[in-house]
């Protein structure tokens, strides 16, 4: 297309396509509010650090959950996998790698879950414990919600698509979404960082 | 009727309620999605919601007319002041300021709606919802100890006064529940707002074309969306501690009710700017329009208002320098407080020079867009000197404070509403509103207020306590609080006779046609009150006038922009 010869006047652009996307923009800025939602439990999870009275302690407690770290960090890989399937009209793959998607964001609240079980029922630490426990079970209990709404809107969309619903016009509309559990996945880095690696 | 197709649905299902007019109509407004509908129940709601706690307001001047009041108990004056500060946040000024730019921004950007109209009813009915919550408490706060009932902590509900041993009863949780839920409406009204503005402007209104009014919509929706979550996060986590037994703000667990005081803060400060940068945007719509020339400065006045949307965020622990900061603390919040001061210096410059020279009609919307600039730059002067750390230790929690914030909230704020209203009310009703009501309203709102918040500088100097409910005799407080309290009552029939105009328009207004005011704006191009589409064409603009290349096309503005 760019080799070629001949010059043909280009219509300008028009005025509506030059504007961004409202559904970018409104997911962006949804996202920025997240964010910052999310950047208070975390300054109040750094702010109690070593504050807690008495234990259980982190550095007794806490294992770095890897497995369940690799899931959600690589499911976000598939959903773009995913979108860029769609994009090319290729439907059956997008439904393949929106489900595994799924799946690597439902193994990780199965991990939270056996983790949470642990430290229940094993460690005694529950939300009234200590000041661990109440910053540690908001901050990755808020993240695990944001991760369970994602869950149920790919799930969501995942049944319209077997449903036969699902085609390229939907491609914003799906590619929005994917942004939103991208940015969850970008908030479990930060709690990741927060509660596994500084606050150990 | 059985050759008919698509139409036939819904049709027969208003058929069913035009047999009840006045239901049919109810259904209207609830099941609407259009931007200027919602904006106007958002005004009509806070103003009903001013005039309660309006009232509250004048109970509490009652009690504290005389020394040793005893018009109400303790207890009914914490919750008076509690709740006349919470709704007057929350309940007036957020939906108010929102109201308008609901209205405004997308017919001033030649839109049809905002960007996602039913996010904007969700965010509407989420906030009445919420604000009738509040007042809700009043019947049913007692919950299982019997008490108390309306919330009666404070406006910024200090910890641990909020945790579970100090708040028995539910009264707390309805207040954190109400305005949890305005907060999320009012987060999902920016973010429309934010793709109204980017997202929706008509063919040739480029960033820089833009009306002030939606330039500064786009930084009182970004601020809102920036500062609210820390409000809302901070409520989470006093829920988590009343309800499961967390110890965010439990100071006997080690927990920090200092660290409540900064993430409200963090919220508290920029919000007063959230109600103040609406009131610049009313003030920088309406004095150029009033002063026949355009406004001074459009980009140095779009780039002030940037600057105070970021400043103010590092400027909150200025309320808690009697918290006992480190110097360092101490000194930081106080320069960066003084450096508001600059971008907020330019603007106030920015509308004298507006008016400047210009041929100026002092209709009533111009009226108080002048007590405006007075009183507002009054409340800057004071805001600077409590931020000086050693003077704000001397005035902290008097009637100073409380003299400062209310200039700022009523000298500036209430006066740019009611200039609005009184600009845009025909606009949005196809009436005007009575100049001769509007003159009297004016004045005595104007005296009613100076003999209020003046006096109260100075009883605050004297050492009036902030939030007490009542005072000796022989202690040099009489006279200024019985002038406090009349200035109340002066405003009160100020903003009867504003309900007795705005009644007696709309019942029997003067026809307004579709541009009064011979103003510049897309608004007025469209008829009064507008279509439901809003513009039958979508309008094409070439400069930051539009209407005013229209009236003059051998001197069109977009020649010398």
């Amino acid at each position: 297309m760019a080799a070629a010869p001949t010059t043909i006047p280009t219509p300008a652009v028009p005025w509506r396509e030059t504007l961004p996307r409202k559904g970018r923009v409104g997911i962006l800025s949804l996202i920025l509010t997240e964010s910052v939602f999310f950047s208070i439990f975390v300054v109040a999870y750094v702010f109690y650090l070593g504050k807690s009275l008495a234990g259980p302690y982190p550095k007794d407690v806490l294992s770095t959950p890897i497995l369940n770290t690799i899931c959600l960090l690589s499911s976000s890989i598939t959903i773009v996998l995913a979108i860029r399937s769609l994009r090319a009209g290729a439907i059956g793959a997008f439904t393949v790698w929106w489900f595994v998607t799924f799946a690597l964001g439902l193994e990780f609240m199965i991990g939270t879950a056996m983790e949470w079980h642990k430290l229940i029922y094993h460690d005694g630490l529950t939300i009234r414990t200590n000041l661990f426990g109440t910053t540690y079970y908001s901050l990755v209990g808020l993240h695990a919600l944001h991760v369970t709404i994602g869950l149920l809107l790919i799930l969501l969309v995942g049944i319209l698509t077997m449903c036969g619903y699902m085609n390229e016009r939907h491609v914003e509309r799906t590619d929005v979404l994917s942004w939103y559990w991208h940015f969850v996945d970008a908030v479990w880095v930060v709690v990741f960082l927060t509660v596994y690696v500084i606050g150990r | 009727m059985a050759g008919s197709i698509e139409h036939e649905i819904p049709l027969s299902a208003t058929d069913d309620l035009q047999s009840l007019p006045v239901l049919g109509k109810l259904h209207e407004w609830v099941v609407t999605v259009d931007h200027k509908r919602l904006g106007i129940m958002y005004i009509a709601g806070g103003l009903v919601f001013f005039l309660v706690a309006g009232l509250q307001a004048a109970t509490i001047r009652l009690q504290l007319a005389f020394p040793d009041g005893n018009i109400v108990s303790p207890q009914v004056f914490n919750r008076l002041m509690t709740m006349h500060g919470t709704a007057m946040v929350f309940m007036v000024g957020m939906p108010i300021l929102t109201g308008f730019f609901n209205y405004l921004v997308p017919l001033m950007v030649g839109a049809r709606d905002l960007a996602f109209p039913r996010l904007n009813a969700f965010g509407f009915w989420l906030w009445l919802f919420g604000s009738l919550l509040l007042y809700f408490s009043y019947l049913a706060g007692d919950g299982l100890y019997g008490a108390g009932s309306a919330p009666d902590v404070g406006w910024f509900a200090y910890a641990p006064l909020t945790e579970l041993p100090f708040s028995r009863g539910n009264s707390t949780d309805y207040w954190i529940l109400s305005i949890l839920l305005t907060s999320v409406g009012s987060t999902a009204t920016a973010i429309n707002i934010v793709a109204t503005a980017f997202c929706m402007r008509c063919e040739g209104m480029t960033l820089g074309k833009m009306p002030v009014l939606v330039w500064l919509a786009v930084v009182v929706a970004f601020m809102m969306i920036v500062v609210l979550p820390p409000l809302s996060a901070a409520q989470a986590m006093l829920l988590l501690d009343r309800f499961l037994g967390a110890h965010f703000f439990d100071t006997q667990a080690g927990g920090s009710a200092i660290l409540w005081q900064h993430f409200f803060w963090i919220f508290g400060h920029p919000e007063v700017y959230v109600l103040v940068i609406p009131a610049f945007a009313f003030a920088s719509e309406i004095i150029p329009v009033f002063s026949r020339k355009v406004i001074f400065g459009y980009s140095i006045m779009v780039a002030a208002s940037c600057g105070i949307g970021f400043i103010s965020m590092s400027v909150w622990a200025h309320h808690m320098f009697a918290v006992g900061m480190t110097p360092a603390g101490n000194s930081f919040f106080a320069a960066s407080s003084m450096l508001v001061g600059v971008p907020t210096g330019i603007k106030i410059f920015n509308w004298l020079g507006t008016i400047w020279g210009g041929k100026l009609r002092f209709q009533v919307p111009m009226l108080f867009c002048l007590a405006f600039l007075f009183q507002f730059l009054i409340a800057g002067l004071t805001g600077i000197m409590l931020a000086v750390a050693p003077f704000d230790w001397q005035t902290t929690d008097t009637y100073f404070v409380v003299a400062h914030f209310h200039y700022v909230l009523v000298g500036a704020i209430v006066f740019m509403i009611f200039a609005a209203i009184y600009y845009w009310f025909p606009k949005a009703t196809g009436r005007m509103l009575s100049e001769k009501l509007g003159q009297w309203h004016f004045w005595l709102f104007l005296i009613g207020f100076h003999m209020t918040f003046d006096t109260m500088h100075f009883s605050g100097l004297r050492g009036m306590p902030r939030r007490i409910y009542t005072y000796q005799p022989g202690r040099g407080l009489e006279t200024l609080n019985l002038i406090e309290s009349i200035g109340a009552l002066v405003q009160g029939i100020a903003v009867l006779i504003f309900v007795i105009n705005v009644m007696r328009s709309l019942l029997a207004g003067e026809e307004a046609g579709n541009d009064p005011w011979d103003a510049w704006t897309l608004e007025w191009s469209t008829t009064s009150p507008p279509p439901e589409y809003n513009f039958a064409t979508p309008p094409v603009v070439r400069s930051r006038r539009p209407l005013w290349d229209l009236k003059h096309p051998d001197d069109p503005d977009w020649k010398y922009e």
